[in-house]
């Protein structure tokens, strides 16, 4: 369980509250309107935006402190997920381990999920002679092979038709939760809440909801979101 | 933490190359010497001629990149690089193509003297202004002529369907911008060139404070009096430099100069004329290297050959250290350190450098390793320049993906920001090699003849008149500057990532 124990968030002049918990398992959607701190929430519990108080901890164990990388959670962008100059091969294998030619072992496992993602044959293609929807799907077996508990997505198909990021997010949530994966990903789409995820925290005037079970949060929203919902 | 050891080393070293030999220059002159009154007419003069060179280089430049601005023809990009080039043109090299078109047997007195023209003289103070614009107009070009890119073309269609006057409506605002910076640039540059005051200048109406240096040195070796005009290049070059740095705009060595604006006013006629006047101001001296060069070429002995290795050795080192520094430097405090070097003259820090090691060793033994060290202090701010934005839109890019996988330090930079750099490397790179080939500063101060750089040999076949071998020394001098800087910056390119 990811716990936010009276967290405040900062960034850049701007606070976010958290008091919430989100179960192991789960698919959490994160909701509000533009610049309610969607993807500072999503920094707070990677690491990358300081926390000013409040405990945030996983399983019980204080996480606060941790930098990025100590912490179980990886995390797909909402863009550059992938080094331009390294080949998708070289850009997956990071996850295990800062090698530019990775060990037979770490190369088995990269082209294991890059297989899982269904991208057999690009392995040694640079990113940029990928389409769109390949270079998500490189990023997304990038995340799952760092094998952190938390996976949280700041929009990372956002630049995708509205064709293929539907099946993005269907492979990212399968895949994350045939391994067991907690997801916690930002959506400004309500459409995609309902598609994926099992709770949604809304987030409006700088503070984050507790999670609110999805098609509750859709059909009877809280009072600050009905105007956003529509 | 260990990078921020790795920068704070590298900034005391940086920090102890400027200040060792500015301290030792001082306490070894025992204080310093009031200024005599040639020591006056000195500073005069650098201020004087430095005010000239730029306040023509922006004058001329005005009508020709205005004419550039507006017209469109065949081989205007080419142009406009080849005005990049005198950035990275030995000095030495220039003066001979100035030699041997506006001196006393040069090609304009050629045509000048059966009609009854008096000779032109290209020694003394005009010469040096005259070198001091072929060197600096095409900068001023550069910088002005992106003022004019950066007016929308909106405005000049505005303009034309009002019928107003464009020059006082768009252009004006626009030099008064632009005009009063590269006025500063180059006044810098001016103050502190040394290798053209030293051969084209001299005597006691042309002696900039920088030969003053190098004649107290060399000839009087008379310390607390190098010591006292060193003070005084300093302060100088330290408030030229604060000027500069208020005043000047835009991004020298920028790039986007393709497009042509449309405009409905102007007369092609001028145009052409102040264009056409440029490009034979800057290529005749070059053509006349090439020309007389390339039989030059068979006449180079053996010596020539010597010296060109010892200048690629020593530019090659120099590229290497000035990398090494640059790359834990990249950051703002760090490029304000490096400006450290270039405010101080390069003479001072090689007379510092001297007077360092010349209780353990003989000076001329280590001059390549001081005009290497002098090169490579000159060269960091220009590379840090270069390189800094590079690094901050991989920080931003890329900072916290890299976190988030957990890269640090070394491995940080060895995956994620030095093949983001590879390009502004490479040309970072073939700049200082281009600079520290070309350079004739400190190495004039104690090399002994046969143990010099090639532009050393060349500056010496010069003072002997051996005008055939000097320009072939010229040529292949050239050759390897800009040698040099094409492979560096080819390297950066080849195998491009996106």
């Amino acid at each position: 369980m990811l716990w936010c124990r009276d967290a405040v968030f900062i960034q850049g002049g701007y606070t976010l509250s958290a008091d919430l918990r989100i179960e192991a398992g789960k698919v959490t959607a994160v909701i509000g309107p533009s610049g309610a701190g969607k993807s500072t929430l999503l920094g707070g519990i990677a690491g990358f935006v300081a926390q000013q108080s409040g405990v945030l901890s996983w399983n019980g164990v204080d996480i606060t402190a941790l930098p990025p990388h100590k912490r179980p959670v990886s995390m797909l962008f909402q863009d550059n997920n992938l080094f331009p100059h390294l080949t998708v091969l070289q850009n997956v294998a990071l996850a295990l381990g800062s090698r530019l030619t990775p060990t037979r072992d770490v190369q088995n496992q990269a082209e294991d999920m890059l297989a899982r993602v269904g991208l057999n044959d690009l392995a040694t293609r640079k990113p940029a002679a990928l389409s769109g929807g390949q270079q998500s799907r490189a990023a997304l077996a990038r995340a799952l092979l760092q094998n952190r508990e938390i996976m949280l997505m700041d929009e990372p198909f956002s630049a995708l038709g509205p064709g293929m990021k539907a099946e993005m997010l269907d492979l990212s949530v399968e895949l994350a939760k045939a391994a067991g994966r907690m997801v916690v990903m930002v959506t400004h789409d309500p459409a995609d809440a309902a598609r994926v995820a099992d709770t949604v925290i809304g987030i409006v005037s700088g503070r984050a909801w507790a999670p609110i079970e999805t098609t509750k949060f859709l059909n009877d929203p809280p009072a600050p979101f009905v105007d956003y919902l529509g | 933490m260990a990078q921020r050891v790795v920068a704070i080393i590298a900034a005391l070293v940086v920090a102890g190359l400027v200040t060792g030999p500015v301290t030792a220059v001082v306490w070894r002159g025992g204080g310093f010497t009031a200024l005599s009154a040639a020591d006056l007419s000195a500073l005069r003069f650098t201020v004087w001629q430095a005010s000239w060179s730029a306040l023509i280089s922006v004058g001329l430049a005005v009508p020709v990149a205005s004419a550039l601005a507006r017209r469109s023809f065949w081989g205007r990009s080419a142009l406009i690089s080849v005005m990049g080039a005198p950035f990275i043109l030995p000095v030495i090299v220039a003066i001979l193509g100035l030699l041997s078109v506006f001196g006393g047997n040069g090609f304009v007195n050629l045509v000048l003297e059966p009609l009854g023209v008096p000779k032109l003289d290209i020694y003394g103070a005009h010469g040096v202004i005259l070198a001091h614009v072929f060197f600096n107009l095409p900068l001023a070009v550069r910088l002005i002529l992106q003022g004019w890119l950066s007016i929308p073309s909106e405005r000049f269609r505005v303009a034309a369907s009002l019928n107003a006057p464009v020059f006082w409506l768009l252009e004006w605002p626009m030099l008064r911008r632009i005009a009063p910076g590269a006025f500063a640039v180059i006044f810098v540059i001016c103050i502190g060139s040394f290798a053209v005051a030293l051969t084209l200048g001299g005597g006691p109406r042309a002696t900039t404070v920088e030969l003053a240096i190098y004649q107290a040195f060399k000839f009087d070796f008379d310390l607390s009096k190098a010591a006292s005009l060193a003070v005084v290049q300093l302060c100088l070059g330290l408030g030229a430099g604060l000027i500069a740095l208020l005043l000047a705009r835009g991004d020298m060595l920028g790039a986007g100069f393709d497009r042509v604006v449309q405009r409905w006013d102007g007369s092609k006629m001028l145009d052409a004329t102040w264009i056409g006047l440029a490009t034979l101001f800057l290529l005749a001296p070059l053509m006349a290297i090439f020309i007389a060069g390339l039989s030059g070429l068979a006449d180079l002995q053996n010596g020539i050959w010597g010296a060109a290795m010892r200048s690629l050795l020593t530019s090659l080192g120099a590229v290497v250290l000035t990398m090494a520094l640059a790359l834990p430097l990249v950051t703002k405090a760090g490029e304000a350190a490096s400006l450290l070097g270039l405010s101080v003259s390069g003479l001072v820090l090689g007379t510092g450098m001297f007077l360092i090691v010349q209780p353990y060793v003989r000076p001329s033994s280590v001059a390549l390793p001081v005009t290497m060290m002098v090169n490579v202090l000159m060269a960091l701010p220009f590379v840090l320049r270069i390189l800094r934005p590079s690094v901050e839109s991989a920080r931003g890019d890329f900072g916290r993906l890299g976190r988030s996988l957990g890269l640090r330090g070394w491995a940080l930079w060895r995956i994620v920001y030095l093949p983001r750099l590879r390009r502004p490397m490479g040309f970072a790179a073939g700049l200082t090699g281009a600079l520290a080939m070309g350079d004739l500063g400190v190495i004039t101060l104690f090399s002994r003849p046969g143990e010099g750089t090639l532009p050393m040999a060349m500056y010496q076949l010069m003072g002997a008149y051996q005008m055939e071998a000097a320009y072939g020394a010229a040529l292949l001098l050239v050759g390897l500057s800009l040698g040099l800087f094409w492979a560096f910056d080819k390297g950066g390119r080849g195998h491009a990532v996106v």
